[in-house]
């Protein structure tokens, strides 16, 4: 099995920058940590006053964050920002479409690294900031590029080297349990794939609408929750080479584990639910374990959506009869090549990935930040948004994190040929038949879209 | 008039010079100078519609994906989709989706224009009750039936109980997919065959009615023999609009079902827009809108037929 340079070390660093964090704790509201680093270092952020860019948020907690606090940004810098935000199908499509077209609408773009980063990467379409960092007429001091997670970087670098985003968010998948379910029937949290099979059969109770599991069943949504599980199985989808594992064992067995969990244990109608579907059966309190992203906290939490207030167990994916894994997405933010405006849209950029902003989003619980001084600094922050147990699981799943997706150009079609394989299985049908079927029908796209 | 006039002169001064089409277009003009005002709207035409058209054809024979070179690969798009079991599976459903999309309105619009037909109170208001789900927007109708199909939150399986029947996967199964999809299109566009056959129904003459009364003639029989016939060129309307509809049916099922569960309701639309807005395939997605028309138009001409034949019969 090839590694590449896939698995993360977002927390390694912690213990060199612990000092400086620890400051950022003690801190008050970002346009005022702004203002000060500022004052500190000198840096012009004026330089670019009376600018206008524009920014392409796909919709959710992060585009939120970021259009919320937009203002202070624009007092910082005197830099005006007409922003967007638009839900994740319709914008990767915008996006590509504007992209493609040499004229898009906008300066700043958010970025699915398992989805578009690839296919951003062969045309060239964004900016390399690695010039911008270097610059130092550009980029305050205290924008600390090495604060970012090693792993982070990694993951937003492009096969050539250039580095054409920045990690604004990343997201790994845990185990959403209900307590009260599992203390109802006397389950514990599962340790390894075969226990979660056997605590969602034990709390599956279908005539009382419970269900002992839930995951995304519709097709293309249902690949991260597989591939979860075959990454416990040591391997791959996909390996840099464009070996293909997506018919061996491992990857029958662990489309048994998916196939028998959806089928056997999640709510009717599983093959039509996104994460959104799964949410709702989950806050419902019709769900007793839920494999899905992290950033499903607040929701989880929030007393006027959710009736698991605080009856909810962030657990760390168990391991696998091979490796102790879980599955890694995340998202970054870039500069338009087209933008006549790349230097005031860098500042954007520096803002929305710098320290501070970085906190807000960890604390608020939107997500997880590529920044390891966040980390630090959120650790003891009494105004974490989320119960500690999530941060927890946030931090040991960090440790245990790989790349969920292949990092290939023709990621939605895999996504989709073997969406139709697992939704199958759903169904009924056989996993060895379904993914023999679909490798078969997705070797020849592979072949192509990656020749160039 | 003068323009013409200014025209043959300039004409004639340089004919000898000038190459046979310019000639040709030039007398063109002159005997006919009424001609150029066509030109604007040749000119949209050729750049809204041929141009297109042309570009559609063109991409078609290329390998061309966003972001990567294009390839001149003949009609290897073309070949691949006879192979494609995907396309064959979405040209099935698509089938399948419009016979059904137009078999169940017209019976049950023809049945509601019969019922509306007749006098009784509350008829005005109840006839614009009935036509209201024609005026919702597609996706607005979409969000609300797929949170009514919900197997375990929707209403429908609470109907269901309510008189002991078990509850229903609907959308979320593949096996009724398309059933439940055919359900909503039939929901929202049954009154508009309403109105056509109402309209028709209400052109008729009393005269045949009155005879076949004296000839004593059942109530089944005045319809199977005056009304249907007489009514079929209206009909035939319906199913054309019905028709064209159903094959183009996109967003319903889209925000219903995305195609899915796996690919149970993926019809050609479906099909095309993964292939050019999520795949990103633009050649192979041109090649699927050059049969798609083409399936379109032998559609079209087969129902133009029959129309003609109906018309002819009444």
């Amino acid at each position: 099995m090839k590694r590449g340079n896939r698995q993360l070390t977002l927390i390694t660093r912690r213990g060199l920058l612990q000092a400086s964090a620890a400051g950022f704790a003690a801190a008050g509201a970002p346009a005022i940590l702004m203002r000060r680093a500022s004052g500190q270092s000198g840096f012009d952020w004026k330089r670019f006053k009376g600018e206008h860019i524009e920014v392409s948020h796909t919709l959710g907690p992060r585009g939120e964050l970021l259009q919320k606090h937009e203002k202070e940004f624009e007092e910082l810098t005197g830099i005006s920002v007409g922003s967007e935000q638009i839900p994740e199908q319709q914008h990767r499509q915008k996006v590509a479409i504007e992209f493609a077209s040499g004229n898009p609408s906008f300066d700043v773009v958010t970025v699915a690294y398992h989805v578009q980063k690839q296919l951003y990467g062969k045309g060239k379409w964004l900016v390399d900031v690695r010039g911008f960092i270097k610059d130092t007429q550009l980029t305050n001091p205290d924008f600390d590029f090495d604060d970012f997670a090693k792993g982070a970087i990694d993951y937003a670098t492009q096969k050539d080297g250039r580095l054409d985003t920045l990690p604004l968010n990343l997201d790994y998948f845990v185990i959403y349990w209900n307590k009260e379910l599992f203390a109802a029937k006397g389950g514990s949290y599962p340790q390894s794939y075969t226990e979660i099979i056997e605590v969602a059969h034990k709390l599956n109770d279908p005539k009382n609408g419970s269900a002992g599991w839930v995951a995304r069943g519709l097709k293309n949504a249902n690949l991260p929750p597989y591939l979860t599980f075959l990454l416990g199985h040591g391997v791959d989808s996909i390996d840099p080479d464009l070996t293909m594992h997506m018919d061996g064992p491992e990857a029958i067995a662990a489309a048994q584990i998916y196939q028998t969990l959806n089928r056997e244990c999640a709510p009717p109608g599983v093959t039509g639910f996104n994460w959104n579907e799964c949410q709702t059966t989950f806050v419902l309190g019709k769900a007793a374990m839920w494999l899905d992203g992290i950033g499903f906290a607040l929701p989880l939490e929030d007393p006027t959506k959710s009736r698991v207030v605080g009856k909810v167990g962030y657990g760390v994916m168990p391991p696998g009869p091979k490796a102790h894994r879980t599955s890694l997405y995340g998202d970054g933010i870039g500069i338009s090549r087209f933008s006549k405006k790349q230097e005031a849209a860098w500042l954007y950029c520096q803002w929305a990935t710098g320290k501070a902003m970085n906190k807000l989003h960890l604390e608020g619980a939107f997500g997880a930040p590529g920044r390891t001084s966040a980390y630090e600094a959120v650790k003891t922050s009494p105004n974490l948004k989320a119960p500690r147990e999530w941060l927890e699981c946030m931090i040991e799943s960090i440790k245990i994190a790989r790349a969920g997706l292949p990092d290939i150009t023709a990621v939605t079609e895999f996504r989709d040929t073997f969406g139709v394989a697992l939704t199958n299985m759903i169904s009924g049908a056989d996993p060895a038949t379904e993914l023999k079927k679909a490798t078969d029908a997705f070797r020849p796209v592979l072949e192509r879209t990656e020749k160039t | 008039m003068a323009s013409e006039a200014a025209l043959s002169r300039r004409g004639s001064g340089h004919a000898a010079h000038r190459s046979p089409w310019r000639r040709a277009i030039v007398g063109r003009v002159r005997h006919r100078p009424y001609a150029l005002f066509i030109l604007p709207a040749l000119l949209i035409v050729a750049a809204v519609i041929i141009f297109p058209w042309l570009f559609t054809v063109f991409m078609s024979l290329h390998e061309w994906k966003i972001a990567q070179a294009r390839t001149f690969v003949g009609l290897a798009n073309y070949a691949h989709l006879f192979v494609d079991e995907r396309f064959q599976g979405a040209l099935l459903r698509t089938l399948i989706y419009t016979a059904l999309a137009v078999v169940a309105p017209l019976v049950l619009g023809t049945s509601a224009a019969l019922i509306f037909q007749q006098r009784f109170p509350l008829r005005g208001l109840l006839r614009g009750i009935f036509i209201l789900p024609m005026m919702a927007t597609p996706v607005a109708v979409g969000l609300v039936w797929t949170m009514m199909f919900h197997p375990q939150l929707g209403v429908l399986n609470y109907l269901l109980s309510l008189v002991g029947l078990p509850a229903q996967l609907w959308v979320f199964d593949p096996g009724t997919v398309i059933p439940s999809l055919v359900l909503v299109e039939t929901w929202q566009w049954t009154p508009l065959v309403m109105l056509i056959v109402l309209g028709g129904l209400a052109a008729l003459p009393s005269e045949p009615y009155e005879s076949a009364q004296l000839d004593g003639a059942s109530a089944w029989q005045r319809f199977r023999h005056i009304t249907l016939p007489l009514v079929a060129p209206f009909l035939m309307v319906a199913a054309i609009i019905r028709t064209i509809d159903a094959v183009k049916a996109f967003d319903i099922i889209f925000v219903i079902s995305q195609g899915g569960p796996g690919t149970a309701s993926e019809t050609i639309n479906i099909f095309l827009y993964l292939q050019a807005f999520a795949f990103y395939n633009i050649g192979y997605a041109s090649a699927v809108v050059v049969v798609f028309f083409v399936l379109i138009v032998a559609l079209s001409l087969a129902l133009l037929y029959v129309r003609q034949r109906t018309q002819w019969a009444s």
